[in-house]
């Protein structure tokens, strides 16, 4: 085990330019890490997507309401494998519950990681698929049946009274669950803004670029799961909901854009003592996962096309399945974008010598637990949970519906009738 | 009734935000104020004087040898860093290896302006920043103000290698946990020098306490000019150097 670090670190030896730390030829925080704040993110825009619908009733973008609970859940469950995973005792991570130190950021991801799970996430989804799942309860048979039992808790109130709680219940929990989905990802941002030490990551600005690049991938991603699962269960893309879904998109991708932006012109402009050594980062470790896939792929290429769908869906009625094409092509692009944010934050955050005057390289692994099939598990993972959720809570009534808010039974009066007395 | 009821409800109101601020409050000055803990007994410093190195690397091979630090070129509770600042500006800096092979030549070199050798080692901060973000408190300060790492309780996440300024700090390959200097704790509370101090053969690193007035160390910060590594990070080091060029960082 240990020969083999020496060896992976002897090999980087001759990729060192200019003068590092003897002690910094390592990069601590590698793949998993990158995988981390990525899962993260989704979860907390795809609850982002999901309140548009019961906080600021967005009415069109119904037919995502599950689906992006759903997609929030799985991601949800997989984030804390990455950090178990890399760390050097994983059998000790309790301690991080036990005995958490008050001051450290990273000692908090426990409480936030269980608040957002059960407080939120869970919550929410059992009280949209309460009635549902008496529904379902009552009409199965077999293993089914009693899946459904238990996930209902044994619960059997219909009555008018019962649903009006659901109501309520949602609506809160919506509202409590923005700022929690705030909190978490926010939260992620700061574990690396906080870092004085580190003038690429020690920004006040962090965690809220991390808070919209993650309503963007969120967005984005249950974009593209609702395009690649309605047509593989036989249903027919709603593209209203798809165009707004676009537009909530374009604005995050714009404010995201906006924000980096100002980050990039200020550190340019204040021009302390380590921009030399981080503009060489840029321009030579960092150029084709900063500047060619996070801005110009990933921001700038889907910026374009969907600006440009939008003219001329407008002007020329822009045909549909090629709207679609556009699109696809634009979330795509966004999550290639998104993650590769993440990894110049985390990689790139690592690359540079603390000295200021050299730089370091990350070999990745293909191999081990640090290695890219790993991560690759990770990236997969949530979508193999997210099938077997999509199995055991279908959301396809709502998905198939024409988001009017209408077909389902629990969730009609919901779109908003309610919104005007809250 | 009404009285006594609204009266209770606000009691209740007040505990409860008064325990949530008494919290925060508790949280936020711990860190502010620690710096300036512990100046009754002992408060270990360190002196280094950059004149007095020759870059014989004597120090690096001890500490090694004293603390089980891995040989390999990877993992230094302390180490020798060599600038050369040649006259067009440009500044070269190597670590040096404990058995140099290549140094570039520089007493030849009409082009070096200056050149010298800086020994680094954990800055045993007043307000360490790695002790501030471990998540389960497995680094921790010392009354006499040693930063020490529990490699019983530490879960290897490598945040507190991360927020180090001075890339003082590793993870033990074998351990699988953060390790750094510790300015030879073992000895030191045995009434002895840390390992790099006792094989200096020039005394470039002396050690003591720096609340004592009759010490070593009490005597170097009287007669150099003083100063340290980053000071506006504001982590407060301990670590005092005479004699250190602005170059170095």
């Amino acid at each position: 085990m240990t020969n083999e670090i020496f060896k992976s670190l002897s090999e980087i030896l001759p990729q060192i330019t200019g003068f590092i730390y003897p002690n910094e030829i390592e990069i601590h925080w590698g793949m998993l890490i990158v995988v981390y704040p990525y899962i993260t993110g989704v979860v907390a825009g795809a609850f982002i997507l999901a309140s548009l619908v019961k906080v600021f009733n967005v009415k069109e973008v119904q037919p995502l309401y599950r689906l992006s609970l759903l997609t929030a859940l799985s991601y949800l469950l997989v984030a804390p494998l990455p950090l178990l995973s890399h760390l050097g005792h994983p059998e000790r991570s309790y301690e991080m519950f036990l005995t958490p130190q008050p001051s450290s950021a990273m000692a908090m991801f426990g409480f936030v990681y269980a608040w957002y799970l059960m407080a939120v996430l869970l919550l929410e989804i059992w009280f949209v698929y309460r009635t549902d799942l008496i529904a379902w309860a009552e009409s199965e048979s077999g293993p089914m049946k009693w899946i459904h039992k238990v996930l209902s808790l044994f619960s059997k109130d219909r009555s008018e009274g019962a649903l009006a709680f659901d109501h309520k219940a949602l609506k809160t929990i919506t509202i409590v669950g923005i700022p929690s989905a705030f909190l978490l990802h926010g939260y992620v941002g700061f574990i690396f803004g906080s870092i004085k030490a580190n003038p690429w990551w020690s920004s006040v600005l962090i965690p809220i670029v991390f808070l919209f690049s993650a309503i963007v991938s969120g967005v984005a991603l249950v974009i593209l799961l609702y395009m690649v699962i309605t047509p593989l269960t036989g249903g027919k893309i709603n593209m209203k909901c798809v165009d707004k879904a676009v537009d909530f998109l374009f604005y995050a991708v714009i404010v995201d854009f906006s924000l980096e932006l100002v980050d990039f012109i200020h550190r340019v402009y204040q021009s302390e003592e380590e921009i030399k050594i981080l503009s060489e980062m840029v321009m030579n470790k960092l150029f084709m996962s900063l500047v060619i896939i996070q801005v110009l792929l990933g921001m700038i290429l889907p910026l374009g096309i969907i600006s440009v769908t939008k003219i001329f869906k407008r002007r020329f009625s822009l045909n549909e399945d090629l709207r679609k094409m556009l699109y696809f092509i634009s979330v795509l692009l966004i999550q290639f974008g998104i993650f590769a944010t993440r990894w110049n934050v985390v990689i790139g955050g690592q690359m540079f010598s603390k000295s200021f005057r050299g730089l370091t390289t990350y070999k990745m692994e293909i191999g081990g637990i640090e290695g890219l099939l790993y991560a690759l598990v990770l990236l997969v993972l949530p979508i193999v949970i997210l099938t077997v959720l999509l199995k055991i809570l279908p959301p396809w009534k709502e998905m198939k519906g024409e988001g009017n808010g209408k077909e389902l039974t629990g969730e009609a009066p919901l779109g908003g009738m309610h919104a005007p007395e809250a | 009734m009404d009285g006594r009821r609204k009266f209770l409800r606000n009691a209740l109101a007040f505990l409860v935000s008064g325990s949530a601020l008494g919290g925060v409050l508790k949280i936020l000055p711990s860190s502010a104020l620690a710096k300036e803990a512990s100046r009754t007994g002992k408060w270990y410093g360190f002196g280094v004087s950059v004149d007095k190195c020759i870059g014989c690397t004597r120090c690096v091979e001890a500490c090694k040898t004293e603390n089980d630090v891995p040989k390999e070129p990877f993992y230094f509770r302390t180490w020798v860093e060599r600038y050369i600042i040649r006259k067009d500006g440009e500044v070269i800096v190597k670590a040096v290896e404990t058995k140099p092979e290549g140094v570039p030549e520089s007493a030849s070199d009409r082009e070096v302006l200056r050149s010298f050798f800086v020994p680094k080692l954990c800055n045993q901060c007043a307000d360490p920043p790695c002790v501030q973000v471990c998540p389960v408190g497995a680094t921790f300060q010392t009354k006499d103000g040693v930063v020490l790492v529990n490699e019983k309780t530490c879960i290897g996440c490598r945040y507190c290698i991360q927020a180090c300024p001075y890339g003082a700090r590793y993870l033990h390959p074998e351990t699988r946990t953060a390790d750094k200097c510790t300015f030879c704790y073992h000895r030191v509370s045995q009434g002895l020098l840390p390992a790099c101090v006792e094989v200096c053969p020039t005394q470039a690193r002396i050690f003591g306490d720096l609340n004592s007035g009759a010490s070593v160390m009490a005597r170097f910060r009287r007669m150099n000019k003083i100063h340290v590594l980053k000071p506006a990070l504001n982590t407060e080091p301990k670590v005092y150097y005479a004699g250190l060029d602005g170059e170095v960082r």
